[in-house]
């Protein structure tokens, strides 16, 4: 028998019998509030990604409604970031990116249609293996990188480094979470009532950023993990403070988020990158939204080091179909992809136009790809699902002991 | 009756991209769109069982009272040499694999072409024919018949191999038979072939157990079909695409849900922790070593201790149920909800949120 | 957002930590993390990079949040939601 008692699958992080516990309270919490929907929304990708790999949505009370908001930064990357980085690619520059950005369309190409073309891109796990791929070449090489603060300090770390290479450059694509979640909120007839905020960009900005936000507009924020338990814990949390009518914010993940964050990768962040306004892909003009390297650093700066050249891509007029995304729509709660005249025709997982679509969990695709939002509470068969297969006599490896699980 | 819509067909690009070779709805969207529209259905009755259209691991002709099958595949992988295999080890596993996986576990002989690159280096052609032969014997095979090509520098990547196999047995077993109620049975641990090879290919530096379980199966699959007999129902081995894939083709092409339960799942922990690191989904991985068995309820406890009485399938672990509803679905139990477990499009790679 | 795994400290040299994540072990860099980090240590892994060293008295803290919110399903005596009030107080920072 293989130790599966080893490890990750028994992290107390990952107990079902917690996790049910928690459940069964989230409904308690959902009758109390007594309406529906209650709409919360998160924040981040990586909880959607939870969420869906563990199936928690099947355990939430059905007056409550989860949206994903702008929280993940591949899919609100602008389509003309990832035609800059194609470009480079096509001019002949080796372009390196994490795997998340490979199939993400610009106008006209991905970077695997690049790739497919002869175009050197290399798939990395960390900017710091750009660096290294820089250090064996006298190529350019250029990293495009994407992702909220949390990616952007290693960014800022490797910018910093003073033995980096000559040959290696940066195309910033990295975004700044807070000025979307402000957007959001301000959007005219919005239900969101409380926002699940991102722990892991909080463990770099600590959960005190969201004290104005959370005062400003009057809805709660619990900054939560990103195992079943953390998840579930958190919305508890936020669906308390929504029956008490409180605003504030909760830290519901105190061993990795402080108040004051890690200063450390702070001054890092801050001393590379500054904000500037930028089109975020099918949800709006994000004032600060965007992460621009300094002028300081112009060596570094791929935008400012090559002249790119995107309209060399357009064999024929870019795409005007961007301008009718309802995405915005989608990500508040206020509309359905079946609200938008291009779902399903002009806007395919094969090629998405708005950022709904580009992500494997975002609503457009899933509901492309199922015909709708699944209801998975209506999939137990009854009577009631065949026991768990009765699984004969196992010979246990040795057990492992673990001292402390993360 | 749960009312979930059936996937809508994917719609073919103006040019082939990875992923119509990646295993999962693209390139059954490419085969079904191009290779058999058009192609004449096999001759029914008096000759073909399993033709084209079957979309199965191999075709079956009778042959006098006996049936032969026919599979053929091409190989081509980088890095050439991974933890655990090569690409010799890997050409005849999967094609002694795929004769297995319609029930024909006496491999006659195989084919081998090989298309090399300019340049390519003679020591490595010799390791990896040393491999061939080595996976040869352990299938109790040979190579009967082969070709070579060279072209030009650049204009492969490497090497190509492509092999060819036949093999009799007296009953066909398709990828089709599952019906409500029957059980599912993988035979070891899932993910290894994937892991390893992406680990080395992306740079990644895992240091670790990651290792291919590139292998060939027909001795395994021999022993259990022994024990398992008529209620073997259904096999398919989970290449790539992984597990998840390979439970997709067996609930669509027999009109069963499958109710997976994760915990099941046996997963190395060395690919488990890569798995996490990468936030890659271990049943979207690529396996070379491995089956899933669809078997009648009945024999599942027999055709279990059968399996781990062989070297290759100690790890086997019943880990799924049939369902008739709803029909071609791929439901997940994750010990906290379930959820539709999607294909995955194209290869996984690392990501970051 | 962010892909981010714990992992446990085995060896450290200059910037670079050697860390076990149950079962692989990868180097990750230390320019970003704000504490000094031992081997021993949990760390949390993004892209290559440890963002934040976990003090394992933190891991109880945190399982004992939650043991807390499920409490409160359970005790409905009016001493326990005032204890519970107090609670709230301290975690919910206007």
């Amino acid at each position: 028998m293989i130790p599966q008692e080893g490890g990750f699958a028994q992290m107390k992080f990952r107990d079902p019998a917690r996790g049910k516990a928690l459940a069964a309270e989230l409904e308690r919490l959902a009758r109390e509030i007594g309406r529906e929907p209650i709409t919360l929304m998160h924040v981040c990708g990586s909880h959607e990604q939870a969420i869906a790999r563990f199936g928690l949505r099947a355990t939430f009370p059905p007056s409550v409604d989860l949206i994903m908001g702008p929280g993940c930064p591949v899919c609100v990357t602008d389509l003309p970031e990832v035609d800059e980085a194609v470009a480079l690619a096509k001019s002949g520059v080796r372009v390196a990116t994490y795997g998340d950005m490979l199939k993400v369309p610009g106008r006209v190409f991905s970077l695997a249609d690049a790739q497919s073309e002869g175009a050197k891109v290399d798939v990395v796990y960390s900017v710091s293996q750009a660096v290294d791929l820089a250090r064996s070449t006298d190529e350019e090489v250029v990293f495009f990188s994407t992702g909220f603060e949390t990616t952007a300090v290693a960014t800022a770390a490797v910018i910093l480094s003073p033995d980096r290479p000559r040959n290696f450059s940066v195309l910033s694509a990295h975004k700044y979470i807070l000025p979307a979640m402000e957007i959001v909120a301000e959007i005219p007839g919005t239900r969101i009532e409380g926002f699940l905020g991102a722990g892991h960009a909080a463990a770099i900005t600590g959960w005190g950023i969201f004290e104005p936000f959370a005062a400003k507009y009057g809805r709660p924020v619990v900054v939560a993990g990103f195992e079943p338990l953390d998840i579930l814990a958190g919305l508890v949390k936020l669906l308390e403070m929504v029956r008490d009518g409180r605003g504030g914010v909760a830290n519901m993940y105190p061993r990795c988020v402080t108040k004051e964050g890690n200063l450390r990768a702070q001054e890092q962040l801050w001393r590379v990158f500054e904000t500037s306004g930028g089109e975020w892909r099918g949800i709006a003009f994000v004032p600060d939204g965007n992460l621009r390297i300094r002028e300081e650093f112009a060596d570094v700066d791929a935008r400012r080091r090559f002249d790119i050249d995107v309209t060399s891509l357009w064999t024929t007029a870019p795409s005007e179909l961007a301008k009718d995304c309802i995405c915005g729509g989608i990500l508040s709660g206020l509309a359905s992809p079946h609200d938008c005249p291009m779902f399903g025709k002009e806007c395919l997982p094969d090629r998405p136009i708005g950022a709904c679509m580009v992500s494997s969990e975002g609503a457009c695709r899933i509901w492309h790809q199922y015909g709708g939002r699944p209801d998975l509470r209506t999939l137990t068969p009854q009577p009631p699902l065949p026991s768990p297969p009765s699984l004969p006599h196992r010979e246990r490896g040795s057990e492992q002991t673990t001292e402390v699980r993360v | 009756m749960t009312t979930l819509l059936s996937p809508r067909p994917a719609i073919l690009d103006e040019r082939i991209s990875m992923k119509y070779g990646a295993g999962g709805r693209a390139m059954r969207a490419l085969i079904e769109g191009v290779f058999l529209a058009g192609a004449a259905e096999a001759p029914n009755g008096n000759g073909f069982a399993v033709g084209l259209s079957a979309m199965d691991d191999g075709a079956a002709i009778r042959v006098g009272d006996r049936w032969l099958v026919i599979t053929t595949d091409s190989h081509v992988i980088h890095p050439v040499f991974f933890p655990g295999g090569d690409i010799g080890r890997l050409s005849i596993s999967g094609t002694v694999n795929d004769l297995a996986m319609m029930g024909a576990t006496e491999v006659l002989g195989l084919t081998c072409g090989v298309i090399l690159e300019e340049g390519f280096a003679l020591d490595d052609l010799r390791r990896i024919q040393a491999s061939l032969a080595d996976t040869c014997r352990e299938a109790g095979t040979t190579v009967v018949t082969g070709d070579t090509k060279v072209m030009g520098k650049g204009e492969l990547d490497g090497i190509v191999l492509n092999t060819t196999g036949i093999a009799l047995t007296d009953r066909v077993v398709p990828d089709s038979g599952l019906r409500p109620g029957d059980v599912l049975i993988v035979t070891g641990t899932i993910g290894d072939h994937g892991m390893a090879v992406m680990a080395a290919r992306h740079g990644l530096d895992l240091e670790g157990e990651l290792r291919s379980d590139v292998a060939p199966l027909n001795g395994l699959i021999r022993a259990m079909l022994a024990a398992g007999g008529e209620d073997v129902v259904a096999m398919k081995d989970p290449t790539r695409g992984g597990l998840a894939s390979a439970l997709h083709e067996m609930a669509s092409k027999a009109g069963v849900g499958i109710l997976l339960y994760e915990s099941a799942v046996p997963v190395a922990p060395g690919v488990r922790a890569a798995a996490e690191l990468l936030g890659i989904e271990p049943l979207h991985v690529a396996n070379e070593g491995k089956a899933v068995i669809g078997v009648r309820p009945g024999a599942a406890q027999r055709v279990l201790k059968a399996l781990r009485g062989h070297p290759l399938g100690r790890h086997a672990e019943i880990v799924g149920t049939c369902l008739a509803d709803p029909p071609g679905a791929l439901v997940l139990d994750t010990g906290f909800g379930r959820r539709l477990l999607a294909e995955p499009e194209g290869e996984p790679l690392p990501r970051i949120c | 957002m962010c892909l981010g795994v714990p992992g446990k400290v085995i060896e450290i040299d200059g910037i670079l930590a050697t860390v076990d994540f149950w079962g692989v072990r990868r180097q990750i860099r230390l320019d970003i993390v704000d504490e000094p980090v031992a081997p021993g240590d949990y760390v949390l892994n993004h892209v290559g990079y440890a963002i934040r060293r976990i003090p394992p008295e933190d891991i109880g803290e945190t399982l004992e949040l939650y043991e807390s919110l499920l409490a409160d399903s359970t005790d409905e005596d009016l001493m326990a939601a005032d204890v519970r009030g107090e609670l709230a107080a301290g975690e919910v920072r206007k």
